[in-house]
């Protein structure tokens, strides 16, 4: 496994966004299904240590261009990471919420199993051992929700199981952590709070943010850069710029945001 | 040369003071049980976690033809083409799930008709269908020293693949979505796991009947599944179950004078039954 760059201890200290110095890049990126276009020239860059959300609205492509970047589905175009050393690495640590995540409440899996299925190379059905069971305790750590590496997954509140999934898309710290709708199914205090550890998290980590969701008004606090995507990049820029674009108010109805 | 090598576990047994012991034919059949019933029960996790229990059963319906097809190929005995026609199918269902654009289950219906009629006309030509339909409810107590060889050179194959895949399905079965964004194969794991399931399916078959099969990777699966926090208790309570429901069919078939694998499937039946009150009573 490729050792993430935005861990090396260079990299502490220096301002999120003028790190410049590992990123990842989308270009001409697109996608057809059966014939038509889903996606359609994509000139995308993520910063590392940078939040960048992408909104639009249902079919708009923000879950298609996330499959793009985690390599999932065939497109035109190219992906691109750099990292720190300007090398190529054909294989960044990606760090993965996915959107809708709630498991089988009578699932007979603890969230130590998620952790075990996701790194160890011990089958976990013949137990976990001490260092994965540390790796784990490091990764909730991270997002204090550490005690609830023996709760069994499917009886996790949204929260809570939000808190454990971004726990384990940290274990590796990923170069760039994509989140799909992560907050759907939480309350607001709890979008809140997601969103200051999140930033908290990509500060200290340095590592590039891609959020899709449709929660403008947190966004508009905690994004650095924010992406308007219908089928192709609408328009882009900082939140302000793109809250205020008449095509995004339209389509979001904003009429009351100043 | 097998028979040698098992002599001292016919020595050990019989020594035991049932009556049953004494039976050189239910030595043996508590061997095959005793290797069986815990691979079944460990496979059976996997199914039931991945829903796969409408595969497993297919792959079971399937048996005839590959008998069919044995007897068409005029083969001495028909496990080769019976073990050769379950891979196919699997890699045939796999097929029209991804390229047929199909929902999992609506592909194996689709095969499972498909083959179960034409294993059943191959096999009714000329009125002789009757002759293989011992197939269907199974003979543990024909189990022969050679059958004993081979079921625990597959068992110890499929202890070791569980290295390979067990982490890979169950991250799968809990989210697709991050199991392929972790590893670029788990697709491969899958395949890798359905062949292999089908192989275990159709080597115990001729043993418990194409019937009832799929019960005995269910239920202890699905008992377990009322009892454990952890994959690792749900894993040992289904081997512990299983073998428990195995031991317990063989020894009541053989006073009762009943079908051993029908009585293991009740067996293990009235002990999902109980895991169900704790279940509830929790």
């Amino acid at each position: 496994m490729q050792v993430p760059a935005a861990d090396s201890p260079a990299h502490h200290g220096i301002a999120p966004h003028r790190c410049g110095e590992c990123c990842t890049t989308m270009k001409g990126v697109g996608v057809r299904y059966r014939g038509a276009p889903v996606l359609e020239n994509i000139d995308l860059h993520l910063h590392c240590g940078e939040l960048t959300a992408v909104i639009g609205e249902n079919g708009a492509g923000k879950t298609t261009l996330i499959k793009c970047l985690l390599g999932e589905i065939p497109h035109s175009g190219e992906v691109h990471f750099l990292d720190a050393a300007h090398r190529r690495p054909d294989s960044p640590v990606i760090g993965y919420v996915p959107q809708h995540s709630s498991f089988d409440k009578d699932a007979p899996v603890s969230v130590l199993d998620l952790f075990a299925a996701s790194l160890a190379k011990r089958p976990a059905c013949l137990g976990v051992s001490k260092s994965v069971r540390e790796a784990a305790l490091e990764g909730l750590h991270r997002t204090g929700a550490e005690g609830l590496i023996d709760r069994r997954v499917g009886i996790l509140s949204g929260g809570e199981l939000q808190r454990v999934l971004l726990g384990l898309a940290l274990t590796p710290i990923p170069n760039i952590l994509v989140l799909d709708e992560p907050m759907s199914g939480v309350d607001h205090s709890g979008r809140e709070q997601f969103y200051e550890l999140l930033s908290k998290l990509r500060r200290e980590y340095d590592f590039a943010v891609l959020l899709v969701s449709h929660d403008l008004v947190s966004l508009a606090r905690f994004a650095d850069h924010m992406v308007f995507l219908d089928r192709r990049i609408v328009c882009e820029g900082t939140p302000k710029e793109v809250l205020h674009d008449p095509r995004v108010r339209e389509a979001f109805s904003l009429h009351s945001l100043t | 040369m097998i028979e040698s090598f098992l002599a001292p576990w016919h020595a050990a047994v019989s020594v035991l003071p049932f009556e049953w012991a004494r039976f050189g034919f239910m030595r043996l059949a508590l061997l095959a049980v005793l290797l069986v019933s815990p691979l079944l029960g460990a496979l059976g996790t996997v199914v039931v976690a991945n829903r796969m229990a409408f595969f497993s059963e297919a792959i079971g319906h399937a048996a005839f033809t590959g008998i069919a097809l044995g007897v068409l190929l005029g083969l001495a005995s028909p496990m080769w083409s019976m073990i050769g026609f379950a891979l196919l199918l699997t890699l045939a269902i796999a097929w029209f799930r991804r390229r047929g654009g199909l929902s999992s289950d609506t592909a194996i219906g689709l095969v499972m008709a498909f083959t179960v009629s034409l294993g059943i006309v191959i096999l009714s030509r000329g009125g002789d269908f009757a002759r293989y339909t011992n197939f269907l409810i199974g003979d543990m107590l024909a189990v022969t020293a050679a059958d004993v060889a081979w079921l625990a050179l597959l068992a110890v194959f499929v202890a070791a693949s569980f290295f390979f895949f067990f982490n890979r399905l169950l991250l799968g079965s809990l989210s697709p979505a991050i199991a392929r964004s972790r590893a670029k194969n788990s697709g491969a794991a899958e395949l890798a796991f359905a062949c292999l399931l089908a192989v275990v399916v159709t080597c115990a078959l001729p043993w418990i009947g194409i019937l009832l099969i799929n019960a005995l990777l269910i239920l202890p699966a699905a008992a377990a599944r009322n009892l454990a926090s952890n994959t690792s208790q749900f894993f040992g309570w289904s081997v512990a179950i299983s073998f428990l429901a195995g031991i317990a069919g063989l020894v009541v078939s053989f006073y009762a004078s009943t079908a051993t694998g029908a009585t293991i499937v009740l067996v293990a039946m009235a002990i999902y039954l109980l895991t169900l009150l704790r279940r509830t009573a929790s």
